[in-house]
């Protein structure tokens, strides 16, 4: 049991470390500074200890913010996993359809995030906009601008639209790799289209869908550019979530102190959420020696 | 149960095939007789999965019927078939206990749960996995997870036919012989129809009654063990059958004799004039090496020692010829081959032919 340490091997892994000093822990730690300090510029700080904190976990508007960017994660995870594997469900496995598709999938993960934004804050319009023309037409109320109720399903549909192809795409290839033989013994084995997919798809996709939801909850939770676009945050504080709100008393407010505390506890939010994310998908099912 | 009749079935994966070789699987005309065990023997590629596949239903032929007993199934998809299949992989429900994925089948039939749990308890005890009956199936070894593909075609009890596809082939050399003679005591247990694929020649001969050889989508031959041995119908059952195959050697064949080169060797009855083509095929247990002047002279190149006797290699006019030698037996210096007459096949275009007169 005696393994020869040899720390020469630290220096291999001081690029990495180096690299990401520089790309994430230096600016956390400046992020880490400023929260715990206030400041009325020209290079001026005095202590303020935990009392950004304390203020932002008071704070009603944070605590609106959270819980929106909750719902929303929840809502657009709701309808873009399912609708997702749906997708890839439905799509060809050989042939000319496979590469159509994939294409078509791949497109609205290729535009930039703002250009998306820009894309539905103009379908949406009531005066010149497709989708508010026709929506307005046929008798239904809905101006994003003036409604809350509007402004959130036109965010939660341009995000479903934008970000189901990457769902699909992983689901997609995730039912491919599955062999044969297992479609081929459920038919033996007599099983219904419910029983493959609940029995063999299902637990196949186990892996790839756990990359999904981990990513798409993370960038939902983060999401800025799009509805930023689309509402700025409105009508009144409706679509606010926490990226917008902290960029708003950052940038707008200049609040550095108190938005530096929000970052950090936005931060540990995210990560703690991933977290749990992770172990209870990869514990499920995982009951058992020897297995993956 | 019912016998398994072929008639005049063809496949090919192509929708609209023109040539010979866009058929998988040339046409087949053949019975399997119910409650028999037979090996489905060949090379990868002769078309052994998909004649599997087509029994099963897996496929539908491109042409000709499949009858069990006398009714049509050559429409039917495999859930209509009373037909279990074994796959090459073992495939098994990972997110299943081990009983579940043995009363799948079984609760996809709509059998009562009573039945299902006699059943598979039943099962359980022969494939030798009660005690892990409550176990994920994800985390068994493969050979466990293989009996579980095997319980899973077995546990129906109305199953016809069972087809594997070279189900012992991601299973480790011990357990091999394990699982197959308990393949062979159920078989002698239960009586279904077994058709067993593979392309080791051990394992058919070893396990079946009857063996099929198959090669480019033919059947070349049908027969017992020892007629795959004794006579093989064509040059490639030849090959294929016995370690080391049997050698062919192009020869002109005039009445009961054939000319090597110019050496003369003796047939067994009379084969008139087959003209160009005609090769003569002899097992290497029937070539004797013997000093020279007894029979055909040959130049030996090499002699391996493979136990219980010695394969000598030799040339004789120019091609390849091997004989069996015991492992005492003096080799002379100058050797030449003795051919034992009666074992002595005659073959044109690869076919046997049998003499005119003995």
């Amino acid at each position: 049991m005696d393994k020869p340490w040899n720390n020469k091997a630290w220096f291999l892994v001081l690029p990495v470390v180096v690299l990401v000093a520089f790309s994430a822990v230096i600016p956390l730690m400046t992020v880490v500074n400023y929260s715990v300090q206030d400041t009325f510029g020209q290079n001026v700080f005095f202590w303020a200890g935990t009392d950004w904190y304390e203020q932002t976990l008071a704070s009603e508007r944070f605590r609106d913010a959270l819980v929106r960017n909750l719902v929303f994660s929840f809502l657009i995870l709701a309808i873009e996993v399912p609708l997702g594997i749906a997708v890839a469900l439905a799509m060809p496995r050989k042939g000319w359809g496979v590469s159509v598709c994939l294409v078509l999938m791949a497109l609205p993960l290729l535009i930039p995030w703002n250009v998306v934004g820009t894309i539905w804050q103009v379908f949406g319009r009531i005066d010149i906009g497709l989708l508010g023309r026709v929506l307005a037409d046929i008798g239904i109320d809905y101006n994003y601008t003036q409604e809350p109720i509007a402004a959130w399903a036109t965010v939660i549909v341009m995000d479903v639209w934008h970000w189901t192809s990457l769902v699909v795409l992983l689901c997609y290839a995730g039912l491919v790799s599955i062999p044969d033989a297992y479609y081929q013994a459920a038919r033996i084995d007599g099983a219904s289209r419910w029983a493959v997919f609940r029995y063999i798809q299902l637990p196949k996709l186990k892996h790839v869908l756990l990359i999904a939801i981990l990513l798409r909850f993370m960038d939902s939770f983060m999401i800025y550019t799009e509805p930023f676009v689309v509402t700025g945050g409105g009508p009144g504080n409706s679509t606010t979530f926490l990226s917008i709100d902290l960029v708003k008393m950052a940038i707008g407010q200049f609040d550095l102190g108190p938005a530096a505390a929000m970052s950090i506890v936005y931060f540990l939010i995210v990560l703690a959420l991933s977290y749990v994310f992770y172990t209870v998908m990869t514990k499920t099912g995982a009951d058992r020696p020897g297995g993956r | 149960m019912a016998r398994i009749v072929l008639d005049g079935i063809a496949h090919s994966y192509l929708s609209e095939p023109r040539r010979p070789a866009d058929w998988a699987l040339k046409e087949i005309n053949h019975t399997w007789e119910d409650g028999h065990a037979y090996a489905l023997l060949g090379p990868s590629g002769c078309g052994k999965t998909t004649l599997l596949n087509l029994i099963s239903g897996l496929l539908t032929p491109t042409k000709g019927r499949i009858l069990f007993g006398e009714e049509d199934m050559t429409g039917l998809p495999p859930e209509a078939r009373n037909i279990a299949q074994v796959f090459q992989f073992p495939v098994v429900y990972d997110t299943m206990s081990v009983f579940d994925n043995l009363a799948f089948p079984l609760r996809n039939r709509r059998v009562p749960e009573a039945e299902v749990k006699t059943r598979v308890a039943e099962m359980l005890d022969i494939i030798g996995l009660k005690d892990k009956a409550r176990r994920k199936a994800a985390g068994l070894s493969a050979d466990e997870k293989q009996k579980i593909s095997l319980g899973r075609g077995l546990v129906r009890s109305d199953v016809a036919a069972i087809l594997f596809d070279e189900p012992l082939t991601v299973i480790d050399p011990h357990l091999k012989w394990v699982l197959r003679s308990q393949l062979k005591h159920l078989h002698r247990r239960f009586g279904f129809t077994m058709i067993y694929v593979t392309h080791d020649q051990t394992e058919a001969l070893t396990f079946a009654d009857k063996v099929v050889v198959m090669y480019e989508g033919e059947v070349v031959q049908f027969g017992t063990p020892a007629e795959l041995f004794e006579r093989p119908r064509h040059t490639f059952v030849g090959y294929f059958i016995g370690s080391p195959g049997m050698n062919v050697l192009p020869a002109k064949v005039d009445g009961a004799e054939a000319m090597v080169g110019s050496h003369r060797i003796a047939l067994e009855g009379s084969y008139g004039r087959p003209g160009n083509g005609a090769e003569i095929g002899v097992r290497p247990e029937f070539v004797r090496i013997a000093p020279a002047g007894e029979g055909v002279p040959v130049q030996i190149r090499g002699v391996e020692d493979v136990g219980r006797y010695r394969i000598v290699r030799t040339l004789l006019a120019g091609h390849e010829l091997n004989a069996i030698a015991g492992e005492d037996e003096a080799l002379p210096a100058e050797a030449s081959a003795l051919f034992d007459p009666g074992h002595v096949n005659v073959y044109v275009n690869s076919h046997l032919v049998e003499p005119e007169a003995r």
